[in-house]
């Protein structure tokens, strides 16, 4: 048997796969409901944002730190019937990497249509940050060499990282401080994000040290939320409400070397965008210049900026001036996290972020400008804040976005799509 | 199964952790080892503790004495502290030492970079002072915290006899007097 397929290539499934619906609950500190409650509001309101019939849907894939709740649960109570489902481990950058495995699943005559969605009380049950129940676990194996040191939430983790950077490259706390503030700008104008207020320079670094470099805005929010997306096959894609968010390319969980403890392999303020530029690019044959709007995952300012830089945004050690030179301002030539993202909008190791691309290619980003009798947004543009005549956040002529998603310095996801 | 409490946290290294239960029995007696890969081709020695080589995939090992000094790479220094016990203690760093041992080996970027905690040369927490001392760039010596019988967590304390830096690099910013 002969084929002319290159099944080799990177290029192999590029645009043959879509994103054709997307859901959130809304973002709280206090959801008062369990994640499962939590996951079927964000998996309904993707089906409706799709026109998708539970019928219609037999995959599910989620993620979480046993934190959540899973697949089977959620499946049965909107009474959807599986051919296939996984729940893996993991946070950040999960999502990315569980987009390709549903597409690897349904490439395999597995399934036709998946839903990926990730559910959590990450302020009210199970805290990101690590305090409350996190807090007591008790300490063995790897951790010996880690939690045991009060080396371990996140910030405490990747600060040697950030660190290292600041050293190597004369980073400043003002340039990474602009990731938070133009975050909070685009947060100003999104109706869902828990923090709306626009923040200075100055607020960041006078806010209260958390752990050096982080102060407290360099931080993102904890909060509780689901939020799901719906990925099937071009050629069904088209069948339902939206215009898809075509899939170019994507890469998961790529690592730096010893990520048993990446710190051992330097340099240390090289992240896995290094790596993965070179899958991410290829598979999706194109390069960082052609992208108009990013999704650099802001657990922390610094995670936006490192990212941007390894992946080739800019010149390797130039992170800080690429992120305060307002380039990832709305209006500006590459946008950033234009729902104000993990620092403003809530955290959802991810999603959020792919969530808002897949509205900002379809041109019909939930903002505050006003819609029409046939439902449809007539974006202004003015991206001021609400109360000066703004409130738009919608990115004009959008054809290619980029997802770069973050587990920690070693390991990161990434997802490029165009408009359907 | 070597278990015990330290600030607030129950530590233990499981019985089937036969890495770990060498490496923190050597830290009891205050006697740094590492392993070894035995190929004699590779030779290399890794940190933390694994069970196998990173860099020749060999499975066997020695566990051999190590010189326990080197130069901070890098660090977080915690003001807000998540596990109870370590609020009393922040400020406190997490130092990231690169060993003078294998430094820069097998190549340019690679490092043994050992973690822990500054400590006095008594082995106890770093005060605010003795914090505002340490950056990259500061040398360091080893100093075990005995937890109970066959674990002590290896620190990092400032090393008497090295030549220090003039100014240790440390992040430029005072907020609210940290």
């Amino acid at each position: 048997m002969t084929t002319d397929i290159d099944a080799t290539a990177g290029k192999y499934l590029r645009d043959k796969y879509a994103i054709i619906g997307v859901g959130e609950t809304t973002y709280t500190r206090g959801s008062g409901m369990t994640t499962r409650a939590l996951g079927t509001w964000a998996i309904k309101n993707a089906m409706d944002d799709a026109g998708i019939p539970a019928s219609e849907i037999d995959g599910m894939m989620s993620y979480s730190g046993n934190d959540s709740t899973a697949s089977p649960m959620l499946a049965g109570d909107l009474g959807i019937r599986l051919n296939f489902y996984m729940d893996v481990q993991g946070g950040g950058s999960s999502s990315e990497a569980l987009i390709g495995l549903a597409i690897g699943a349904i490439e395999a005559g597995m399934c036709e249509t998946v839903v990926v969605f990730r559910s959590m009380n990450g302020f009210s049950q199970v805290r990101i940050g690590g305090t409350g129940a996190r807090a007591s676990v008790p300490v063995g194996g790897d951790a010996l060499h880690s939690a045991a040191y009060g080396w371990f939430s996140a910030g405490q983790n990747f600060s040697p990282t950030f660190m290292r950077h600041m050293y190597d490259y004369g980073t400043t706390p003002e340039q990474v401080a602009m990731v938070k503030v133009i975050h909070s700008e685009h947060a100003s104008n999104n109706p869902k994000a828990y923090y709306k207020q626009r923040v200075t320079v100055e607020d960041v670094v006078n806010s209260r040290m958390i752990c050096k470099p982080l102060h407290l805005l360099d931080c993102c929010v904890e909060t509780d939320n689901a939020t799901a997306l719906i990925v099937t096959s071009v050629d069904k894609a088209y069948d339902y409400r939206n215009t898809p968010a075509r899939i170019l390319g994507v890469a998961g969980r790529v690592c730096k070397p010893r990520i048993d403890m990446h710190f051992q392999h330097g340099p240390i303020s090289t992240v896995a965008g290094f790596y993965i530029k070179d899958l991410i690019y290829r598979n999706a044959g194109l390069g960082p210049e052609d992208i108009q709007c990013t999704g650099a995952y802001d657990a922390f300012t610094f995670t936006s900026m490192l990212q941007l830089e390894d992946y080739g945004f800019c010149e390797k050690g130039e992170g800080g001036d690429y992120v305060s030179s307002g380039i990832m301002r709305l209006g500006a030539e590459r946008p950033n996290n234009t729902s104000g993202g993990h620092l403003c909008e809530g955290y959802t190791h991810g999603m959020n972020m792919i969530i808002e691309n897949v509205r900002q290619l379809r041109g019909e980003v939930d903002d505050y400008c006003p819609v029409d009798d046939n439902g449809s947004r007539q974006h202004t543009y003015n991206y001021a804040e609400p109360s000066a005549g703004g409130g738009c956040r919608q990115v004009p002529d959008l054809e290619i976005t980029q997802n770069l998603g973050w587990a920690m310095p070693g390991t990161g996801s990434s997802l490029i799509m165009r408009k359907g | 199964m070597p278990q015990g409490e330290y600030l607030g946290m129950t530590l233990t290294v499981l019985d089937l952790d036969n890495e770990n239960l060498a490496y923190f029995q050597h830290c009891a007696d205050h006697d740094f080892h590492l392993q070894q890969c035995v190929d004699p081709d590779c030779d290399l020695i890794r940190y933390p503790p694994g069970t196998a080589c990173p860099w020749c995939s060999g499975r066997e090992f020695r566990w051999i004495p190590v010189d326990a000094r080197g130069t901070v790479h890098s660090y977080g220094e915690v003001h807000h502290a998540i596990q109870p016990a370590f609020r009393e203690r922040a400020p406190y760093m997490i130092l990231l030492v690169e060993l003078d041992t294998q430094a820069g080996e097998p190549t340019e970027h690679e490092a043994l970079r050992v973690a822990g905690n500054l400590v006095d040369a008594d082995g106890n927490f770093a005060g605010p002072d003795l914090v505002k001392q340490v950056g990259i760039g500061s040398r360091m010596r080893m100093v075990f915290a005995d937890v109970a019988e066959g674990l002590a967590l290896p620190h990092w304390t400032l090393d008497e006899d090295a030549e220090q830096p003039d100014t240790p690099w440390r992040y430029p910013q005072g907020v609210n007097g940290v």
